[in-house]
């Protein structure tokens, strides 16, 4: 088991290196020439030299990448073009929202999409796994952007269900500052209004983003569950006579949660690509919208610092998949 | 049989369309939908079900480049990273896993915010976060297919490994590929209308389903057409795909299983 650990941990800062290197090069590869975008079309040449020789850029580029890889490693991830603070406290700002809007979107996806998997396996090929199935189907081709458009038609405009963008209303002041997850700052101030009314802002956002997920776990569950529940040892199960909830329960659903569980490890890629247009929908101030500015703008150090961070967050999460799926399915240790 | 309908409409879009995509009839802005505009006009006049049909052919055409490119490219690295093993497969793959490691629409959006907003930097942009899954499945394919006798007998009979990879390994991974193509195809579409809808892919006036949405979302809640039929567009479009891929993904399970 440690020497699985080890080599994991062993790919995955080979690929973080990777993840650096590609960032790097499209950095890089930017064809207008970064020099001329920051201070113009009309520059002298002793304007651009001086620039030039500021930035490192004038030095071959194995050098820069290794400046790059060292500020990198001190946390420094340079100055935003666009607001002039280092990229580093921008995403620190950010990312709590995204985590929170990200981690109610996963909780979605897990909560409605696993049952859903379940129930449409078990009762295959009846009404129910039919109209699972259609819903997941289109679930999966829904364009986000317009989904919120939708719900935030409906539910808030025509409704009046929900509230509008944001975290919080505008005349609810927040509570102090510990964690940037307004549910558990609200919580531990005992703030029981701001934390109703996070919550409330929470929903629509969080069902928009979590919809493609929920549909591809529950299409994957219910594939992992039909290949697990015709196995021969389900049969002998059932042929001992016990119960089919218990059954299902606790052989069958053990067994396919492993390949679901990598399933559920990707799906949180695409919540992380999800909440850039979901963010910008709902004027969630969070990593996603802060990407699109970022890239409205070609502001590069805040484009490429976020993609780099979200790259880093994205392979740690699957790193952890993994080692929770080692530790489940002992066939995976001895390879 | 959905993607059949829409191919042909695609390829039809220039007949089809009653009117030009981008010729305005300012004074019937915003008009709901009636018999001479079926599906209604946007805020600059335009025909919404005209430009909704060239959109179609537009998507068509995006989705075919990203999944033909990174395909092609995604096939061989794959290929060649299973049939030939070793280091070469070690470096392919951690390449690959490189890759894998961003989530596909912020890489995307990297992309072509380096090369700058247009339809072909888009293209490349999609192409370049897709390449991957082909790589590994290929390789799997690889794997499995450069054991088998056939493969020996050829090597017996002195054939290049070139030749053995792209006439006899090739062929037979393909299944699992076609059937990743389709998916693809459906999930280009989607990735290129959000970079679209950001801003960053077709541009106005351009009648990307994409751009259409982010040029309606304002009429969302008044003149709901305007955003609500490109969308649906999409919809209808890329559950299509998906369902091609369902579909072929149960014709030629079993029949792998056969063949094996």
């Amino acid at each position: 088991m440690n020497r699985y650990i080890l080599g994991r941990i062993a790919s995955v800062v080979l690929v973080l290196l990777g993840v650096s290197v590609l960032t790097f090069f499209i950095a890089h590869v930017v064809p207008g020439d970064p020099v001329l975008v920051a201070l113009g079309e009309h520059a002298r040449e002793e304007q651009i030299a001086a620039y030039r020789h500021a930035y490192g850029l004038d030095r071959p580029v194995p050098v820069q990448f290794a400046v790059y890889l060292g500020r990198l490693i001190r946390g420094d991830l340079g100055i935003s073009i666009r607001t002039r603070r280092p990229v580093a406290d921008d995403l620190r700002e950010f990312m709590p929202a995204t985590m929170e809007l990200g981690g109610a979107a996963w909780l979605v996806a897990l909560l409605l999409g696993i049952p859903a998997g379940i129930l449409s396996a078990v009762f295959k090929d009846r009404i129910l796994d039919h109209l699972s199935r259609l819903g997941a189907l289109i679930g999966a081709s829904f364009p986000v952007f317009w989904l919120g458009l939708l719900l935030l038609g409906a539910f808030y405009y025509r409704l009046q269900w929900f509230p509008g963008p944001g975290r919080l209303d505008v005349v609810i002041s927040p509570p102090p500052m510990r964690t940037g997850f307004l549910l558990v700052d609200a919580a531990l101030a005992g703030d029981g209004e701001a934390f109703r009314n996070a919550l409330r802002h929470l929903v629509l956002p969080a069902l928009t983003l979590g919809l493609f997920s929920t549909a591809v776990i529950a299409r994957m569950t219910r594939s992992a569950m039909l290949e697990v529940l015709y196995q021969d040892y389900i049969r002998t199960a059932r042929a001992k006579g016990l119960p089919q909830r218990r059954v299902v329960a606790l052989h069958a659903l053990k067994n396919a949660m492993i390949p679901t569980l990598t399933i559920i490890g990707i799906s949180f890629g695409s919540l992380l690509s999800g909440a850039v247009l979901t963010e910008t929908i709902f004027a969630w101030p969070g990593l996603g919208r802060y990407a699109t500015a970022s890239a409205i703008n070609l502001d590069f150090p805040a484009v490429m610092g976020v993609t780099l961070v979200v790259a880093v967050v994205y392979t740690l999460v699957n790193l952890f998949v993994d080692l929770i799926y080692a530790r489940l399915d002992p066939r995976v240790r001895y390879e | 049989m959905i993607v059949l309908v829409y191919a042909l409409i695609a390829l039809a879009a220039p007949f089809l369309a009653p009117y030009s995509p981008i010729m305005q009839f300012l004074e019937h802005r915003l008009e709901p939908p009636r018999s001479a505009f079926p599906l209604g006009l946007d805020q600059l006049g335009r025909d919404i079900l005209s430009r909704v049909l060239y959109g179609a052919r537009l998507s068509l055409v995006i989705g075919l480049v990203v999944v033909v490119v990174g395909g092609i490219l995604g096939t061989t690295v794959g290929v060649v990273a299973g049939f030939v093993g070793g280091r070469l497969d070690n470096i392919l793959m951690r390449v690959t896993d490189v890759f894998f490691a961003f989530p596909s629409l912020i890489l995307a959006m990297a992309i072509a915010a380096a090369l700058g907003p247009s339809l072909t930097n888009t293209m490349i942009a999609i192409a370049i976060v897709t390449w991957p899954a082909y790589a590994r499945l290929s390789r799997a394919q690889a794997l499995v297919l450069r054991r088998q006798e056939f493969i020996e007998a050829a090597r017996a009979i002195g054939l290049s490994d070139m030749r053995i990879m792209m006439r006899h390994v090739l062929p037979n991974a393909l299944s699992p590929l076609i059937v990743q193509a389709s998916f693809n195809m459906g999930e280009a579409i989607l990735i290129a209308a959000g970079l679209s809808f950001i801003g960053f892919g077709a541009q106005p006036p351009t009648p990307e389903w994409g751009v259409m949405v982010s040029e309606g979302r304002d009429y969302m809640t008044t003149q709901w057409w305007v955003p609500t039929f490109p969308a649906l567009a999409i919809l209808v479009a890329v559950t299509g795909f998906n369902l091609l891929g369902d579909g072929l993904r149960d014709l030629l399970d079993p029949r792998l299983r056969r063949a094996v």
